[in-house]
This record gives structure tokens, sequence and C-alpha cells, in this order.
């Protein structure tokens, strides 16, 4: 027996504009995703490939100007969040969605107790006071695992290490027990052994609530440890979306199978070279006609100067955007 | 014949007003010419200070850095010029170490017009290295804002190689670049090894790239090596209780794999070197800790494969 999974967050055919005096940039082109409950959809690409924008789009953060969001909708447990106005979107962000940034530090205010930042979130967005609050903003600092909690509710952001202002931040996240949580290269700043103590908190927390969650990453080994669907993003658009599983054993995008073959595996065997892709991510000014990874593309052919391939699904469950992934399915 | 690059019980200290910072704690090792050395660790454990010291960049406090069998604390003017030939760095970001009033021909051809080559010679020996760092030849004109990250890193790299140097210390070379690039890059070094004999010293926080293109390794903890070997012994048989916290927290970039291997995440953080734990540094996060790890600092000796480790229980 199958169980149909809700799915509280689904994103489509989102299109996000930089407007600039160089002219205007689709940050965001055509994007589509769902998000089942319990489950870690892994957004993955190269710096400037949109998967940040996507993100802040999501949130409805997006530093305007010069972004806006120009189309498509984003489906927030059944409510479109495109339209609705500023002050809704106060109540929904940090309740039923939450965020985790790179850098922590920066989350963080850092003239307020740990204990205060965390109580607000808490008052913000329920009837808790201010006692109440407290203690449970001591409740969380424990189930976020953080050493010595009791002791640092008093500290300030400056006092502690990057890893235990991440704490603090996925503490304030979930304090609210969203529904959704979207995390944008929460690790990339951490060192690789606090790295795998976060990676293992937000999998536990995850796995207690039951949140689905967006996870943002350029580590295809993070990719590996976290997630359960792999969407890899480039210059704006959607180019494959598959399991994890399959993603790394049988990537369909070039781009993909570029970006995997680039990625030492420790303990595989090893190749003599890394499988580097050519160039480099285009700028947004500046894309080609046709596929934008075209240039860099070792099965480019005539026609992917010419056309944009579309999303097609070449097997149940797998979709791709290429034309020699076409050819190969036929 | 002396090796190539030796250290020597080396210390490296810097006085602050919240007290002495031992960054560098006793470290010796030795990079035979030809070989990659890995040098491995978390922020804050000294391998980007120790990487300096080799270039007579941060003083060393005790102990002696020599190449090819010479000290180079007392070296001074024309010697110390005549190391800085054979002893080339190459940074994390390649965008703070070049000039950006510079154009990229006169950065690179800097090293050549210290070293009193005829402008002829640097000219030519400019198209050279930029060919060498697959970069166009009009790049000589233009400046360090007009590249990209990947591309400004290959300038960095041309510099470096100027003067033909014996060793490169490459301080965390890829880490800012993306995926794609930083492949491109780590091929270019491997391609440039094969061309020129030069050596790396290469410092990563980032395991499998270490892995992929170190021949030995030396895993660096609060200001000491705890364990040095081959690639692949510290791969397949890593002996001190560090290196196996790092190595399984290392995300390994294949579903399957990650998930059929055990792992015990590594608890707490790096210590303060401002106030190291006394006994082994490593004591106060260690699984297999025992009452005499608190009081004795461990020294390396051999283990088992051929490698050495710093832990009185492997």
């Amino acid at each position: 027996m199958s169980v149909v999974r809700p799915v509280p967050l689904e994103v489509r055919a989102l299109r996000t504009t930089l407007f600039t005096r160089r002219g205007e940039m689709k940050a965001v082109d055509g994007l589509s995703l769902a998000v089942g409950a319990g489950e870690t959809v892994a957004l993955v690409g190269e710096s400037g490939c949109g998967k940040s924008l996507s993100a802040l789009s999501v949130m409805r953060l997006l530093p305007d100007p010069p972004a806006r969001i120009v189309g498509g909708q984003v489906i927030l447990n059944g409510r479109d969040l495109v339209p609705l106005p500023e002050e809704a979107m106060l109540g929904i962000r940090g309740r039923e969605i939450g965020m985790i940034f790179q850098d922590p530090m920066s989350a963080l205010n850092p003239v307020a107790t740990i204990e205060k930042q965390i109580a607000e979130v808490l008052m913000t967005h329920t009837a808790l006071g201010r006692g109440q609050a407290r203690a449970r903003a001591h409740e969380l600092l424990e189930l976020v695992g953080m050493p010595d909690a009791k002791r640092r509710l008093d500290a300030y952001p400056h006092q502690l290490s990057g890893g235990m202002c991440q704490r603090v931040v996925i503490a304030m996240a979930i304090a609210c027990s969203p529904s959704v949580l979207i995390a944008d290269e929460p690790t990339t700043a951490l060192d690789v052994t606090v790295q795998a103590q976060v990676l293992a908190l937000l999998k536990r927390l995850q796995a207690e609530a039951g949140m689905a969650m967006i996870f943002i990453t350029h580590d295809l080994g993070v990719v590996a440890e976290t997630a359960d669907r792999v969407v890899v993003m480039y210059a704006g658009r959607k180019v494959e979306e598959a399991p994890v599983d399959e993603l790394f054993e049988a990537p369909l995008h070039p781009y993909t199978a570029g970006l995997i073959g680039a990625t030492p595996v420790p303990g595989a065997e090893r190749a003599a070279r890394l499988a580097d892709i050519p160039g480099m991510v285009p700028p947004l000014n500046a894309l080609p006609a046709g596929c934008a990874f075209a240039p860099r593309c070792k099965r480019v052919m005539e026609r992917c100067h010419k056309e944009q391939p579309r999303l097609t699904e070449p097997k149940p469950g797998r979709t791709v955007a290429c034309f020699a992934a076409e050819m190969d399915a036929a | 014949m002396s090796p190539l690059l030796a250290l020597r019980d080396v210390h490296v200290r810097f006085d602050t007003a919240a007290g002495t910072v031992r960054a560098v704690n006793g470290v010796s090792l030795e990079l035979a010419a030809g070989e990659t050395l890995g040098l491995v660790g978390e922020s804050g454990c000294g391998k980007s200070t120790l990487g300096k010291a080799i270039l007579k960049l941060v003083p060393v406090s005790a102990g002696a850095v020599e190449i090819e069998g010479t000290d180079i604390a007392p070296l001074q003017g024309r010697a110390l010029g005549e190391l800085r030939r054979k002893v080339q760095m190459i940074f994390q970001d390649p965008y703070g170490s070049l000039n950006p009033r510079s154009t990229v021909g006169r950065s690179v051809a800097q090293p050549m017009v210290v070293a009193g080559w005829k402008p002829d010679a640097i000219r030519e020996r400019v198209a050279t290295l930029l060919r060498w760092v697959g970069l166009p030849d009009d790049a000589r004109q233009r400046y360090p804002h007009e590249f990209s990250g990947g591309q400004r890193q290959r300038i960095g790299i041309a510099r470096a190689l100027a003067l033909s140097p014996k060793l490169i210390v490459c301080d965390e070379p890829v880490s800012a670049l993306d995926v794609s690039v930083r492949a491109q890059v780590i091929n270019l070094l491997e391609d440039l090894k094969q061309q020129s004999g030069v050596s790396y010293l290469f410092i990563s926080h980032d395991l499998s790239v270490v892995e992929h293109i170190a021949d030995r390794v030396a895993v660096m903890y609060l200001g000491t090596i705890v364990e040095a070997g081959g690639r692949d012994q510290i791969w397949r048989r890593p002996q001190h209780p560090y290196t196996r916290g790092l190595l399984e927290a290392a995300p390994v970039a294949n579903p399957r794999l990650a998930r059929a291997r055990t792992r015990t995440v590594l608890q707490g953080e790096l210590p303060s070197p401002l106030n190291p734990p006394a006994g082994c540094p490593f004591h106060s996060r260690c699984p297999i800790a025992q009452e005499r790890c608190r009081s004795d600092r461990p020294v390396l000796r051999p283990v088992d494969g051929g490698s050495v480790a710093a832990c009185h229980f492997v």
C-alpha cells in the first residue's frame, strides 16, 4: 500500500527577473518543484545558477529592486504566496516556513542574547508569554544539541563558534514547527566535523517533525548524504530532476554528469584525472540562444544552439531538459 | 641528499593581548622533490600558518625550516631572494593576492622584474606562462577584475611558476571555486607538475580533493601533526582517532556508499589555541581517551602500515 504524503510546498513555473541597468536577467526561469512532508529535495548547481534566488523567491525575501517575481506560483499548504501582501508574509515566515542561511553570524542580531532572539520568534508567532517563551528557548537549545545550553542562553552571538551559531539559527527556524524548512548552504561555512554534526541534527529534526526540506548546496557530497530527490539547476532553469540514487548512478543531463565527474569520491577507484567541464557558467545577461549549457557541453548538436530544450520525462520519475538525453531515451 | 623541504620541530607563536597563541606547536615533516604532500585539518589548526612559515612570511619561534638542507632562518637580502625563487605560494583568494591596478601581464612579470630579467626575456616568459595555465594571450593587457575566480587562480599560478620554483605552497587554492572550475584547476596543477617537476605542499580542509591530488598526507590538529603517511594508508587504514573522525565526517559524493558506511560523528569543536588542553591536544573530543591522555602528550611514532601517529592507544 502506498501512502500518499501531503505536499506542503509546491512551486509552479516560478519566474524571477533582475531588472538592472544592463537589462533584464532571468535569474529563475520557470522553476517547478514539489516537496513532500518528511522529504528532502536538494537544489544543486554552481554559483549564479539561481538556486539562492529561487529560495528567496519562495520566502518572498527578494531584494526589490532589482529582483521581482514575474510569474508562477508558490503554493504553501494550499495557498499561493506570490500575491500575498508583506504583512501576511510576516505571519508565514518563521511560522509555516523556516529558513537557515549560510552565514549564521549575520543571521543573528549581534546585540541581543541568544535567549532573547529565540524568545522573540516564539512571542511573534505564538501566544506564549515572555516567561514561557524563555523556557521554550531553553528546550529548543537542548533540542538542537547546544553544548552547555543553559549557560548559552545569556550569550551573545560573537561569544559562540560558527557551529554553535548555526545551531541557534536552526533552533529559531524550527521554533514554531514549520511544515517547510529551506536550508541555503547551511554547512558551507563550517568545518567538516561540525558540518557532520549539523547535517545529522537536521536529519534528526526533520524525521521527528516530518518537515519538508529544501536543501540548497553546491556540494555533491552533502547532496548524497542528505537528499531524497535532487533538482539540478543551470543558468536559472531546472535541467534535471531525479531520485538521489538514480541521479548519481545514471545522470541524464551532460551537466549533471559533468558535476559528478568533477567531484572526487574518497575511497572509490581513483581516476587519473577529474572530468572537468570546460569554460564556466555564463553571466545571466549573456545567455546563449538555445540551451544555456551548449557552449560547454560534450554532446552538443546543431539543434542545441538554436532551440531551448524543454523538460521531458524519458523514464518514470525522471525529468531532463536535453536533446541528447531525449535521443538516448528514444 | 637532503629532502626538498624539511621542517624540524617548528614552532610559531603569536603574542596577543589575550595571551600566547601556539599556532604551530612542534611540527616535523619532510617533503621529497617531485612529491605532493597534503596538509589537512580544520580551521584554526595552524596549517596556513605553517605554510607561511615555510616562506618566511611569519617568523618561526623555534625549530628550523630547511630548503634543500639550508636553514632559512638567517637568510636575508640576496639569499632570501634566492629562497623565494625556489619556493612560491598560491592563495585561496586569488583576487586578494593580485594588484587590482596592475595588468595581468605586469603581475605575472613582477617576479622576473625583481630577479633582474631583460624585458625581451620577460615578455617571452609571460607568453609561455599564460599558455601553460590556459589563459588567452590578450589576458596580459587586462586587469584582474575582468576575470572569473577560476581564471584569477590561473593568473596566480602563472605568477608562482614564473621563476621555475621547486616547491609551491598551495593554501586552499580551490576552496573558493565552483565544482566544475575546481576540477579544471586541480587538473592544471597536476599537468604542471608533470611538465615542470614542481612539488606541492597542498593545504586544504577538503579531504576528497587532498585524496585526489596528494601522494602523502599529514593531518594537523591544534598546531601539531597527529598522523602522517601515504595517501592510501591514511584513507584505508587511518590510525589516529582524529584522522578517523575527520574521514568519517567528510561527505561522500555517492549516496549508496554514504549510506553503507558506519560513522561516529566527532563531538565538540576545536578548542581555542589560546588555551589548548594539557596532555594530548585531542583528548577533549577523543572517543577513546583515557586518564593518561589528560597529562601525557603523545609523540609521533611508527604505526601499522608505515604511517606515523601521535596517540597512546594505536
